[in-house]
């Protein structure tokens, strides 16, 4: 009944949810919002890149949000604050991106599919690429969990337990460029960060430990993929934005229920 | 042979010497606390000591296999982590919760294991982060300022754990204090810490000592001391025997 392409899109759309939600809660965690704008904007550039010199979109995308994620890294507490930094960053590799594309030669290229997603046009072959990233995050993750965890808590005491701090804030910055390469095509460079954070957030004032937290963000991504893919089905809107959208309620949702408890409490 | 030691430890950020040719060690057993003014390189030390920073110039070596638990000044948890004090003791690494709940016990937490860390008190929260120390089983502990914000009567409990916890794990303590008195009790060996090492020994001796007496300024008690130090001609060498002793 359902087409082809629908289930490619749903099951790309479950692939980039089960990494996402609990990727996400180390975003939120760690307040890296702004960090994961930056590192999801460049991505545009890695699209011109990747159309410049016909590379796969992933590959140019994957490259780009690695170079601006690590050169945050190394510029980082110098001279500026670190948001005014990331908002440089993000706004200027989105700008150069959306410029450098009109300079390439041939098909005039549409970039709404890479700014808010083209999740229905999701072919066989990106479909085995978002899962393998997605698998490859989420092994990642399930390796170094407690290490990840320690060094978000404090990394001083991450240190004195002999984990390399350097080493696991690199494999966490990998696993981030590694998502926004998953998720470009799914919901776009402008909402990848959204996909991060709003999910864990929405699972936040339901949970008691960073496991249930970043189990019921997974379950709130998939719930957000699911309604939102109906949703673009039903009334034809866009499906990147209608995802997020759905994922908003949920989190408008979590947070009244958590106002209502506390209320109920005092 | 010891647990840990330094040799001419300096830390340089920027152009600025925070320290400079640090010469330490501990052994097994041992209490050793770091006093010194504000600014004087105490938690920088506690940070090259645990690995948690470079040191620019000398060595530190560390015994094959050494376990450090560390309980950090402040540690802020974000309110965006959900996080019980049973969690909390499970990332030491040790799931057996029935070692968790006597160690819980012991430090005085047992009824808040289902607590979010954020909504502990200021002595609960300082007590939570010295169990988890406690139960990766260390071979040395490391704590700064572990009584910031304690009353009397709390802080006189905590150095009474603290050499509890020693006998029991036969471990040694590094620790920072501003409490001079209690230090000079319950210490074996005092560092007296300015951006180098000022003077070193047991508490008698630092205490005796000018350098000592100098950057904490007591009057009379001073003068007092300083007539002790008068008799003690062998001060610098004084610290190399007593070591040897202990």
């Amino acid at each position: 009944m359902l087409d082809d392409f629908l289930w490619r899109a749903t099951l790309a759309g479950i692939a980039l949810a089960l990494a996402a939600g609990p990727l996400g809660c180390f975003v939120v965690w760690r307040r890296m919002a702004y960090f994961g704008d930056a590192t999801a904007h460049a991505a545009i550039l890695g699209v011109a890149l990747s159309l410049g010199f016909s590379i796969s979109i992933f590959i140019g995308v994957l490259v780009a949000a690695l170079a601006m994620a690590f050169m945050i890294l190394s510029f980082s507490g110098r001279m500026f604050a670190i948001d005014t930094l990331l908002g440089v960053a993000a706004h200027g590799a989105l700008a150069l991106g959306l410029v450098a594309v009109t300079f390439i030669p041939g098909v005039r290229v549409d970039l709404t599919a890479y700014l808010f997603g083209d999740i229905l046009a999701v072919g066989y072959v990106d479909l085995l690429i978002i899962c393998a990233g997605s698998a490859s995050i989420l092994v990642l993750l399930r390796l170094r969990w407690e290490r990840l965890l320690l060094l978000t808590l404090n990394a001083d005491l991450a240190a004195a337990r002999g984990i390399d701090t350097r080493r696991e804030n690199m494999i966490l910055t990998i696993m981030l460029a590694v998502l926004v390469a998953v998720a470009i095509k799914i919901v776009g460079a402008l909402l990848i960060t959204a996909m991060l954070i709003i999910p864990a957030a929405a699972a936040r004032p339901v949970s008691r430990t960073p496991e249930t937290m970043s189990g019921v963000a997974v379950v709130a991504a998939l719930v957000a993929v699911v309604a939102g893919l109906w949703t673009s089905f039903q009334w034809d809107t866009p499906t990147g934005p209608s995802i997020v959208v759905a994922a908003s309620a949920l989190f408008a949702m979590a947070s009244l229920f958590a106002l209502v408890r506390s209320k109920h409490m005092h | 042979m010891s647990l840990i030691q330094t040799q001419g430890v300096g830390v340089l950020v920027g152009s600025r010497q925070i320290l400079r040719d640090v010469d330490l060690s501990v052994r097994r057993r041992e209490i050793v606390t770091v006093v010194g003014p504000n600014g004087s390189g105490k938690t920088t030390l506690l940070k090259v000591l645990i690995g948690a920073q470079a040191p620019s110039e000398g060595v530190v070596i560390r015994e094959a296999g050494l376990r450090i638990g560390y309980v950090p000044q402040r540690l802020a948890i974000d309110q965006a982590m959900p996080l019980t004090v049973a969690r909390w003791l499970g990332l030491s690494g040790t799931s057996d919760k029935e070692v968790h709940l006597l160690v819980a016990e012991q430090v005085g937490i047992s009824g808040l294991l289902k607590q979010q860390m954020v909504s502990l008190s200021g002595g609960e929260f300082q007590r939570a982060l010295l169990a988890q120390a406690l139960l990766i089983r260390p071979d040395l502990l490391v704590l700064d300022e572990p009584t910031q914000g304690l009353d009397q009567p709390a802080v006189a409990s905590f150095y009474r754990l603290i050499e509890e916890v020693r006998e029991d794990l036969n471990c040694a303590v590094l620790m920072v204090s501003h409490d001079l008195h209690v230090v000079m009790r319950s210490s074996d060996h005092v560092i007296c810490l300015n951006g180098h090492v000022c003077c070193q020994g047991t508490p008698t001796l630092v205490s005796a000592a000018p350098e000592y007496q100098a950057l904490f300024g007591f009057g009379t008690e001073g003068a007092l001391a300083l007539y002790r130090h008068e008799h003690d001609h062998r001060h610098d060498h004084a610290k190399e025997s007593d070591r040897d002793a202990g």
